[in-house]
């Protein structure tokens, strides 16, 4: 159609055939993000949520590299130069709060990314190389984040980069030293502060380049999509440009509008209040709690206690503590081999008439985890969280093997147009 | 697919204008959007409101005997205030008259002939000049001289000799009273 | 055979998750001890519109700087942040030369005491933490300049449901305000440690700041009478603002920012029906 035409007007233009012709970088692009990129015809808006990631990173970068041009990576200094962004700088406290939230629906459409990737199969061969970089990539957010927190300086930064420094003492014999070096001191001090700020400049380009990775895998074997079925042909397909782009730029109005509503009139939603208080290494506040994305991590983390039925069988191997840390990465690392853990043939949960109703209970799980690690460990909240946790772990080691086996799917569409000429659901 | 008619019907025609239009006004108003969305971020980067609070430098004169200079620092950049003799100030007028690069008449250099306020940066590539202490040489016209590359300024700070292309700018200074001054 | 079992499996599974989130439901023992949930004040800088009253952050800053800034510092603010809530150029000057500040070295290489400029920041009423706590048996009184964002669930915000707050969500300009009108008789049988108050809204309700607002504490020159309420009210918005400069810059520009998205996104949206009505 016509979309063709100016693509080709602009590929006879002297200059760009100029470029083209010693480095074919119009038909990279063209591969990769334009017409010449095919794209299954029936993705779904859960299919937006890559490129809102993308958007984010990009928003996280540009803001974050502007605030370090006036933010003073010294205890002394740190948090009045943080205030200083806020009141003195032209626009700094804009910049600042679209890093703050900006973080926040990074992880938002990361985590939404990932659930549609659960749910509709996308790990599943030949994609899993494809989950597995996508696995590292929220590893290097959470550290990223992490650090992060920390530049302000608050009293949150302060405590939490101390409880979870203190996480690697669980480590037996090299924990306590392990430690020590990571701090460069005998607690959390302007080593630490300086370290942590030089490895929250590095790490979202190791990011970038792991998402770059990631788009080149998927691009090797194109998107899945919501049926599961794999593409059988140009009938199956349209062009990424101008279908998915224009697709993706209305996503990201909405994301932005969303987003920036926070910006503006709740900026401090997410946060801490506790972070307005300058970090004082004497007095810890009532309950320290880590940034919302962290909750489901930290509520595994506290919920090994001597008593939690999951510590009894490692119990004369390892503390509690230990034994807390291990399933706190483990809960993360375990995604990686999702796509061996699922036994099941079929990749889309439209056709798994269980598998669909597990996938939320796992959603819902997943909320409920959220919840007790916002809470203080105490009553109602510490079986809650240890129920939760048994569950997050059953669901991935038992659930989702033995599901696979027993499990009788429904007949999946012959192709994606003959599932779109009799709509499945 | 277009290609199958080359002479579309009318209403595909009316269709397509329809189309282009939407997305060349879709494109406007995001291109204006992303751009006017980057101006915070260069803004950033001009003088924040502490800096600027500080633009302002209030300058005591009582203590500056006549032949006396001082340096006060005004925006990070130091500014000469000189009592000046009354042979300076003669030597000053007479030489309105005389070859200049950067042609001044020292009346509009001065509020006070008595005081000669200028910013201490040298015009050629930003040094700052000799001659505000006693000993330093101060060129060959009595004034200020630039060690870097030997530019030589008069008794009213113009440049008479060397590369400086432009004579040392007088800020804007106002008397407060007679023996202070307000330099930005 | 088969199904019947997963299907019993997983009602167990959804039971079980319903009572979860049943259990969800009843707040938890620590808001009992932080005692009632402040009420809800109409603050004038709420909303998508809101702007700080000029008139009540003028008084408030009158209040801080006649009772507050005895034992409280308020060092993130500089005279010149003044001028944002109505005094002038001369005001502001004048405000600040009423107090000195220490400069220096001069050229005889002394510290010298001059009169404060705009550009200077708020006197401390102590040279230092130590100080401070030294003479408040041990515990400094917190500087005050970001006090409502630090407090209850922070600075000021449209949204106020929160699944991590399922108690309440309450911004530290209530809380403040609740705090400082919430003194009251500890009831019979509370043990209240030498140099505590009792107050109703701290966390444990005892405070080691007596009761600071009495009636009548301090005169306003607009007419307006000081009672512990009104005192109260103005001294929040006085430090909501002095937590929250940007507020008002930030709501104007977020209305146009919003109003300038939807039309974008709406054309966007139009633009996506468009191309894809071949398709579909």
């Amino acid at each position: 159609m016509s979309e063709q035409q100016p693509t080709s007007k602009f590929m006879q233009n002297g200059v760009v055939k100029w470029i083209e012709h010693r480095m074919p970088i119009f038909s990279f692009i063209d591969h990769s993000v334009g017409s010449g990129y095919p794209a299954p015809k029936n993705l779904n808006y859960w299919w937006n949520f890559g490129s809102l990631a993308g958007l984010a990173l990009i928003i996280m970068i540009v803001s974050g590299i502007v605030l370090v041009m006036h933010y003073t990576p010294h205890t002394t200094l740190a948090f009045n130069s943080v205030e200083r962004i806020m009141r003195d700088v032209n626009g700094g406290w804009l910049i600042r709060y679209l890093h703050m939230n900006g973080a926040s629906f990074f992880f938002i459409a990361v985590y939404i990314h990932i659930f549609r990737g659960l749910y509709f199969g996308s790990y599943k061969y030949p994609r899993e190389l494809l989950w597995i970089i996508g696995v590292l990539i929220l590893l290097a957010m959470m550290a990223t984040a992490f650090m992060g927190y920390v530049l302000p300086w608050g009293q949150m930064s302060y405590w939490g980069a101390t409880v979870i420094t203190n996480l690697f003492s669980a480590i037996p014999v090299v924990g306590e030293s392990l430690v020590t070096l990571l701090w460069g001191g005998f607690v959390v001090d302007n080593p630490t502060l300086n370290r942590f700020f030089s490895l929250h400049y590095l790490l979202p380009f190791v990011i970038l380049g792991l998402v770059i990775m990631h788009i080149w895998a998927l691009h090797t074997f194109g998107s899945n999509n919501p049926t599961g079925v794999d593409v059988k042909g140009p009938q199956d397909t349209i062009p990424f440009h101008p279908y998915f782009t224009i697709k993706d730029l209305y996503g990201m109005g909405v994301f932005m509008l969303i987003f920036l509503f926070f910006v503006f009139f709740a900026p401090n939603y997410f946060g801490e209040a506790d972070n307005y208080i300058p970090a004082d290494s004497l007095a810890t506040p009532p309950h320290i709690v880590p940034e919302w994305y962290f909750l489901p991590s930290y509520a595994i983390l506290r919920a090994f206690t001597n008593e939690f039925i999951l510590y009894w069988p490692v119990s004369w191997l390892m503390t509690a503590k230990l034994a807390g840390v291990i399933a706190m990465f483990g809960s993360i690392i375990l995604l990686a081999l999702i796509p061996w853990l699922d036994t099941s043939k079929v990749r889309s949960a439209r056709y798994r008439p269980v598998y669909k109703w597990f996938f939320w209970i796992f959603v819902l799980d997943w909320i409920v985890l959220g919840m007790v690690g916002a809470h203080p460990a105490e009553g109602i909240w510490v079986v809650l969280g240890q129920v939760a946790t048994t569950y997050y772990f059953a669901h991935l080691l038992v659930i989702l093997p033995i599901l696979g086996v027993l499990e009788r799917p429904l007949a999946t569409p012959e192709s994606i147009s003959a599932s779109v000429t009799q709509p499945a659901e | 697919m277009s290609d199958t008619a080359s002479t579309p019907p009318s209403a595909e025609i009316d269709e397509q204008t329809r189309r282009d239009f939407l997305l060349v006004s879709t494109a406007t108003v995001g291109a204006v959007g992303t751009a006017l969305s980057l101006w915070p971020f260069v803004n950033s980067l001009n003088p924040a409101a502490d800096t600027l609070a500080l633009a302002t430098t209030e300058v005591n004169l009582a203590p500056i005997a006549e032949g006396q200079s001082i340096t006060v620092v005004w925006q990070g950049k130091p500014v000469f205030i000189r009592h000046r003799t009354k042979a300076e100030i003669e030597q000053a007028k007479a030489d309105d008259s005389a070859a200049l690069p950067d042609p001044a008449k020292d009346a509009d250099r001065v509020i006070k002939p008595d005081w000669l306020v200028m910013v201490g940066v040298c015009t050629h590539l930003g040094c700052i000049p000799l001659g505000q202490k006693e000993g330093e040489p101060k060129g060959d016209f009595g004034g200020w001289f630039c060690p870097c590359h030997g530019s030589h300024y008069d008794t009213s700070g113009r440049i008479r000799k060397g590369p400086a292309p432009l004579n040392l700018p007088v800020p804007t200074y106002e008397f407060q009273s007679d023996t202070q001054v307000k330099i930005g | 055979m088969m199904k019947p079992t997963i299907k019993t499996a997983f009602a167990a599974v959804l039971t079980a998750a319903a009572v979860s989130v049943a259990a969800l439901a009843p707040t938890t023992a620590q808001a009992a001890a932080a005692g009632p949930k402040p009420e809800v004040q109409d603050w004038t800088f709420k909303g998508l519109f809101g702007t700080f009253d000029r008139a009540s952050v003028q008084r408030g800053y009158q209040v801080y700087k006649e009772v507050c800034a005895a034992c409280h510092s308020l060092n993130l603010i500089k005279f010149r942040n003044l001028a944002d809530i109505g005094y002038s150029e001369a005001q502001v000057k004048a405000l600040a030369a009423e107090y000195e500040i220490e400069d220096g070295p001069n050229d005889d290489g002394e510290m010298f005491m001059r009169k404060r400029t705009p550009s200077d920041p708020m006197p401390s009423p102590f040279p230092n933490a130590k100080a401070a706590a030294a003479a408040n048996g041990g515990k400094a009184p917190p500087d005050l300049s970001l006090i409502t964002k630090a407090r209850a669930q922070g600075g000021d915000s449209v949204i106020k449901v929160s699944m991590k707050h399922p108690g309440g969500f309450t911004i530290g300009a209530d809380y403040v305000y609740a705090l400082l009108t919430g003194y009251e008789e500890a009831p019979d049988g509370f043990e209240m440690p030498p140099g505590g108050s009792y107050n109703k809204y701290f966390p444990g309700h005892v405070i080691a700041m007596a009761p600071p607002l009495v009636e009548e504490g301090v005169e306003f020159s607009d007419g307006t009478k000081a009672t512990v309420s009104q005192m109260a009210h103005d001294v929040t918005m006085f430090l909501a603002w002095t937590a929250e400069p940007e507020l008002e810059a930030r709501k104007r520009l977020g209305v146009k920012v919003m109003l300038f998205l939807l039309a974008l996104t709406g054309m966007l949206y139009a633009l996506k029906r468009k191309i894809w009505s071949d398709i579909h």
